[in-house]
């Protein structure tokens, strides 16, 4: 290793390290650009406006559109967040506002508990959210393979990104607004509900768009609850298939990769712009912090 | 004023219940999955569930050797492929990209992450499985364990990107200071000083990643063949050992549930207690080392 030590190799061993980091980079924006280009160019070539507004015919052609699909998804993301926002919020608000000032000990306990939930749940594989909610929502509570079964599976699996996204934007809030509003007078609820609440939206909104593109992208739990009839919903009850589900049949099933590949290339889009939103929102946050 | 207090007492109780909402839903998930579970390890044996090399639910037999094997072999694979990458695009990030360049290379980066597995499955279908496929082996068909890795590989690379980077920037400026001051230059400095500084950071990272990908489900079973073999090299050459089928723990819940009943269902409950186990205690190993080292 002797030569090493003049400085000039030192430098050219500099330059050959950095060539390779340089070189990692940008294969990993390559790959990044190969895999959206190359579902982008593929799908969108094959799309219409017919191709929103049919159903898919079913059977093994793999003919039709995505209509269906597009209302089971956005009626599935509604379900699932009209359970997940409530739930992830308030328990985001109990831990950063409410828990330390907890004097009973069980209570304090069951807190603890409820960290330590949070934590598991978010490094709980999806798949396992699909064989619980399949045995106790679709077989248990006779639910059935359906859209609400699914969602409350789905809610489980958003719960832990609503909760934790939701902490991190109460943090974020100064203590002095705290102090200032409780200084005059107002209530620990008063004080969320129109102080930090108010200043913490932006936060908490990022984190229920990332949950919609959580649901939006997930397919294991909801091919093992919602069940994949291509047909449009007509209530909680029915069986349907979101689009991420449609790219999977039609890609498994039907061989129709065609098809497969123009729903995959609408979800991309969809993705990146649910990503812009949440880019937006946090870059104008981070300017107003400044 | 006594609605005020009415008003704040009822909501600190309907806060306190959501906060405890995730630990029964983590609850009920154990205590379901272990119900519905413990009948296949009462009546089948652990030995002959966790050690079994046959799974043929027609027969009776239930051992899920193979598919662990499956899923194991397929994470070191996505993390020999991925980790290189994603530590390399970290150093990048955190010590030597100009600004402009992070500001495209970053969001890049979350972009993988945001991209549906569903949509990696069908690429690896529609791109890769042709390109491995040409690969000239007896009985390599082209789906299997080298799809599936370089698919997964793609799929964890963000996330052990990001988390290293982040363990990379909360190294203390001072010790970059440190080494440059007494001549090193800036790689030597990241080798010898902020990388084994970084290190834990580093290596949890890489275990997220590890639970991540033995997490994947859905692009796997697009990729993988999901014949239940045990892989084994085609040809002289070890390697080859990659381009057999196999099934992982997560594809043979998701394909077997929906028609599966009896002794069968419950055997699949049992490989999701498998599963969450090994999860599990992946994941407690990167809580450890996280905590074990702090630098502030």
């Amino acid at each position: 290793m002797r030569f090493m030590y003049t400085l000039r190799a030192r430098k050219a061993q500099q330059s050959i390290a950095y060539g390779v980091l340089w070189l990692m980079a940008g294969i990993s924006v390559a790959i990044m650009l190969l895999v959206v280009g190359y579902v982008v160019i593929e799908g969108f070539g094959k799309i219409s406006l017919d191709f929103f507004t049919t159903s898919p015919r079913g059977g093994l052609s793999g003919e039709g559109g995505i209509y269906s699909t597009i209302v089971t998804t956005v009626l599935l993301v509604v379900v699932t967040m009209f359970i997940a926002t409530p739930l992830g919020v308030c328990a985001g608000i109990f831990l950063v506002e409410y828990a330390d000032y907890v004097k009973n000990k069980a209570v304090a306990f069951l807190v603890g508990l409820a960290r330590f939930g949070v934590e598991t749940l978010a490094g709980v594989p999806s798949i396992i959210f699909g064989l619980f909610g399949y045995a106790l929502f679709v077989t248990a509570m006779g639910l059935g393979f359906s859209v609400l079964a699914a969602a409350m599976a789905g809610a489980c699996l958003v719960i832990p990104v609503v909760i934790r996204t939701t902490e991190e934007s109460l943090k974020t809030v100064p203590d002095s607004f705290r102090e200032g509003s409780l200084a005059l007078g107002a209530s620990r609820w008063e004080t969320v509900r129109k102080v930090i609440l108010p200043s913490a939206l932006p936060g908490v909104t990022t984190g229920l768009i990332l949950s919609v593109g959580r649901i939006v992208s997930e397919t294991a739990i909801f091919y093992v609850t919602l069940g994949g009839s291509y047909r449009t919903p007509n209530s909680l009850l029915s069986s349907g298939r979101t689009m991420a589900l449609h790219v999977f049949y039609l890609a498994m099933e039907t061989r129709a990769f065609d098809k497969a590949m123009a729903t995959g290339a609408v979800l991309v889009a969809l993705i990146v712009i649910l990503n812009l939103i949440v880019n937006t929102i946090s870059g104008r946050l981070s300017s107003e912090m400044k | 004023m006594t609605r005020k207090l009415i008003t704040e007492t009822v909501m600190k109780y309907v806060l306190l219940v959501s906060a405890l909402a995730s630990m029964t839903i983590v609850l009920m998930i154990g205590v379901f999955t272990l119900k519905e579970g413990l009948p296949a390890f009462r009546e089948l044996g652990l030995d002959d569930l966790l050690f079994g090399r046959t799974w043929r639910p027609g027969e009776g037999q239930f051992g899920v050797l193979s598919m662990i094997v499956g899923s194991g072999l397929v994470t070191i694979g996505a993390v020999a492929i991925g980790v290189p990458l994603a530590l390399g695009a970290a150093i990048f990030l955190a010590e030597i990209a100009p600004k402009k360049i992070q500001g495209f290379v970053r969001p890049s980066i979350q972009l993988l992450a945001g991209i549906p597995s569903v949509v990696y499955g069908l690429f690896g279908m529609v791109v890769l499985v042709p390109l491995v496929r040409k690969i000239p082996a007896p009985g390599n068909a082209g789906y299997g364990l080298l799809a599936a890795s370089l698919v997964l590989a793609v799929m964890v690379l963000p996330t052990i990107a990001s988390v290293s980077e982040y363990a990379i920037r909360s190294v203390p400026k001072s010790f970059r200071e440190g080494a440059l001051a007494v001549g090193s230059t800036k790689w030597e400095t990241i080798t010898r000083v902020i990388m084994p500084a970084a290190r834990s950071g580093i290596v949890s990272a890489i275990v997220l990643g590890l639970g991540r990908a033995l997490g994947e489900t859905i692009a796997m079973i697009m990729v993988i063949g999901n014949s239940v073999i045990m892989p084994t090299p085609s040809t002289a050459n070890p390697l080859s050992l990659f381009l057999s089928r196999a099934r992982t723990l997560t594809g043979n819940i998701a394909v077997e549930i929906n028609y599966a009943t009896g002794i069968h269902e419950d055997a699949l409950f049992a490989t999701g207690v498998v599963l969450f186990v090994l999860i599990m205690l992946v994941n407690s190993s990167a809580r450890f080392l996280i905590s074990s080292k702090r630098w502030d």
